[in-house]
């Protein structure tokens, strides 16, 4: 028979079956939206927090000198642990699995004023690697700090972009400005592109200043550093830098080398390495709540259809009695499932691909990422509620198609 | 009148050699209904021979097997034992496939409660078994054009059944069975459902069908449109116990 005879009978019973074939396409249309919207928001979130992360700086550890836990060659236990540049000058040469370090000083709430205008803003001195293991990206026609600014200790100043906001205004211009920090004057030479942060150990890095951190010292003398960060691009010799790290500064400052709570670290990796994990458990979960709901959606379908050969089986009787091959009607349940299930699956993902082009809109994505659809998941969806569809169909109707002509007349 | 036995002028059986085939040829028919418990016997050896144009009636008490034997006549069941073969071609050896092509050209039925597809028109119904055949977009057209007008219903074609008088319905089944020419028309009550006079109309139809050549079988409860046909068959517990041509004279 003709795919055309096929299709006649299927507009038929179309225009007969509206509630019923209302009731499947639904079905199938809601369990491939939920779950391509779900894996979707699902590895839109993912991004946005991996991205969040990364705008803390991208596999860093950040180190606090603390206080000293063990006694350690006829010294006390409690001993503070002071540290400064030839600490971390010393790190730097030591320490080869190291390859970016900086100290870090900190002032909080400093003077920052501009014209008339004052604010108060945390002020930081950091050194020329700093920028980059932070993702302290300029603005275009801005830089961070050079070797010379801090060679010089030259009074130059990288202003985070909502501070920028708050003291010069949106539209304005800050580079080559003046501004005065605590009264000193700084030439402005940057200014923070806007990024993601979900995390921070001083405040977010929009709302800070940032100098050269021998400007620091020069202007606000203190000895010693607040902390330092360092960064070891290979992921597998983090936990090796991190051990060296205090082994040197225990033999520099004499204390246990053993003793992992004087200097404590932060370490990044160890939080994406926890990401990671938390978003395969998610997705995970999303996926079985996905597959739960496309397990629900194909019993509605089979249902649908076992209903469907059930209540047709006069008309499949009809119909044998007037010379309709088995192969008709097996395949006129067929075509229709599938039919069914295609527009369903085509419908349903439509839905999902209107909905994540409207969300945008909704102001959200800050909070919850862009959600992203995935073809390859509708299509997977579209098959297994096919298969469901198809399976569900399939045997009711060969049932049917098996029983002699008088029997299904007497229905 | 006359007396009609067929138009062959033979007795039943006894066809020459040149003549064709009988279109119905059953010897020892059996049927055995199994309903697990109990074992019904609704044909106990059934002997029948129609000739092509004979115009028949089967009558009977209630649960005489009349429906059961034309049921297998028209290859809508299959017996439990004996042979049928249908325009010379044995039945039993057929599979389903073959035996769906077999109802599609070589038989037309007619039943009591019309059985038609409510949610396609008249048109569509007869249109049906043409589908099933194959035939082209023309000669469906044609064809199911042609039929409306033998029945008297080119109005009605693009109704639904629903919406039709049960006479009409009955008139669309009688086109539907006649849609791929077949070389016998059945009929189990087909005016049952109808009141006496458009019993009387189709009944009508079935007497034109006759004259103009077509072989039909038909069981009606009612003696009198029996006695319009040519042959009666009588059955009774499974058995026929009486069969002879109808006086016309009477
Ligand atoms: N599917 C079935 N299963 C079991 N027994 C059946 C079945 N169909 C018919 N019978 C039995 O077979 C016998 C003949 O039934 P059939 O329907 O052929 O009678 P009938 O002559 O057509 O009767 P009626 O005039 O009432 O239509 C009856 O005893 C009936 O009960
Ligand atoms: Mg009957």
């Amino acid at each position: 028979m003709a795919i055309r005879n096929y299709l006649r009978q299927f507009l038929r019973d179309v225009r007969a079956q509206k509630l019923r074939l209302f009731l499947t396409v639904f079905g199938i249309v809601w369990g491939t939206a939920a779950v391509t919207l779900l894996l979707a928001f699902g590895e839109g979130l993912q991004k946005r927090v991996v991205r969040a992360q990364k705008g803390l700086g991208d596999a860093i550890v950040i180190a606090w000198p603390m206080r000293t836990t063990k006694p350690w060659e006829g010294l006390p236990r409690g001993r503070n642990l002071r540290m400064t540049e030839a600490d971390v000058a010393a790190l730097r040469s030591e320490v080869e699995e190291i390859d970016r370090i900086s100290e870090e000083y900190a002032r909080n709430r400093g003077r920052v004023g501009w014209g008339r205008k004052a604010l108060s803003a945390d002020i930081a001195g950091a050194n020329t690697e700093f920028g980059e293991m932070r993702s302290l990206v300029p603005q275009e026609g801005g830089r961070w700090f050079n070797e010379q600014d801090l060679a010089e200790r030259r009074r130059v100043v990288f202003l985070g972009d909502q501070l920028k906001r708050d003291l010069l205004g949106e539209g304005a211009e800050a580079v080559g400005e003046s501004v005065r920090l605590d009264g000193t004057p700084f030439l402005v030479i940057g200014v923070l592109q806007t990024k993601d942060q979900d995390s921070s150990y001083s405040g977010r890095d929009k709302d800070k200043v940032f100098i050269p951190s021998t400007t620091f010292k020069a202007i606000y003398g203190p000895e010693e550093i607040d902390n330092f960060i360092f960064q070891v691009l290979d992921p597998l010799k983090v936990a090796d830098a991190k051990r060296k790290v205090t082994e040197t500064a225990a033999r520099l400052h004499r204390f246990d080398p053993t003793d992992e709570e004087a200097i404590q670290m932060w370490d990044t990796t160890e939080g994406m390495k926890f990401l990671t994990t938390f978003f395969i458990a998610f997705r995970t979960f999303l996926g079985v709540v996905g597959a739960l709901t496309l397990v629900v959606g194909g019993i509605g379908v089979s249902n649908i259809m076992n209903v469907a050969v059930e209540e047709r089986t006069k008309e499949i009787g009809i119909k044998m009695a007037l010379g309709a091959r088995r192969r008709y009607v097996i395949g006129q349940f067929l075509f229709e499932t599938l039919t069914i299930t295609l527009a369903g699956g085509l419908l349903g993902f439509l839905t999902s691909w209107a909905i994540c082009a409207v969300f945008p809109q909704l102001g959200l994505e800050d909070y919850v990422g862009t959600p992203v659809i995935s073809a390859q998941v509708a299509g997977i969806t579209t098959l297994v509620l096919g298969g469901i569809g198809l399976v569900a169909g399939y045997f009711p109707a060969r049932t049917a198609a098996s029983l002699r002509p008088v029997e299904a007349l007497k229905m | 009148m006359n007396l009609f036995v067929g138009r062959n002028g033979k007795k039943n059986g006894q066809a020459a050699p040149s003549s064709p085939p009988p279109i119905i040829d059953m010897r020892g028919l059996r049927k055995v209904y199994d309903t697990g418990a109990i074992q019904v016997e609704a044909l106990r050896g059934i002997e029948l021979v129609v000739q092509p144009r004979e115009f028949v009636a089967i009558v009977g008490p209630s649960g005489s097997g009349k429906s059961t034997l034309l049921n297998i006549v028209g290859c809508l069941d299959v017996p439990s034992e004996g042979s049928y073969r249908l325009d010379g071609e044995e039945v039993a050896e057929l599979d389903l496939d073959e035996l769906a092509d077999i109802r599609n050209r070589k038989v037309g039925f007619v039943f009591q409660s019309f059985n038609l597809l409510p949610q396609i028109t008249a048109y569509e119904n007869v249109e049906m078994p043409l589908l099933f055949k194959g035939a082209g977009a023309r000669e469906r057209r044609e064809r199911v054009g042609w039929l409306f007008e033998q029945v008297g219903l080119a109005d009605r074609m693009r109704h639904k059944p629903t919406e039709l008088s049960g006479g009409q319905m009955q008139r669309v089944a009688i086109a539907r069975a006649l849609a791929c020419e077949p070389a016998l028309i059945l009929a189990d009550e087909p005016t049952g459902n109808l009141d006496t006079s458009s019993g009387q109309d189709i009944m009508s139809l079935f007497e034109q069908l006759a004259e103009k050549g077509h072989t039909l079988v038909l069981i009606t409860h009612d003696a009198a449109l029996a006695r319009r046909t040519r042959r009666i068959v009588r059955l009774q517990d499974g058995l026929i116990v009486e069969d002879g041509p109808v006086s016309r004279a009477a």
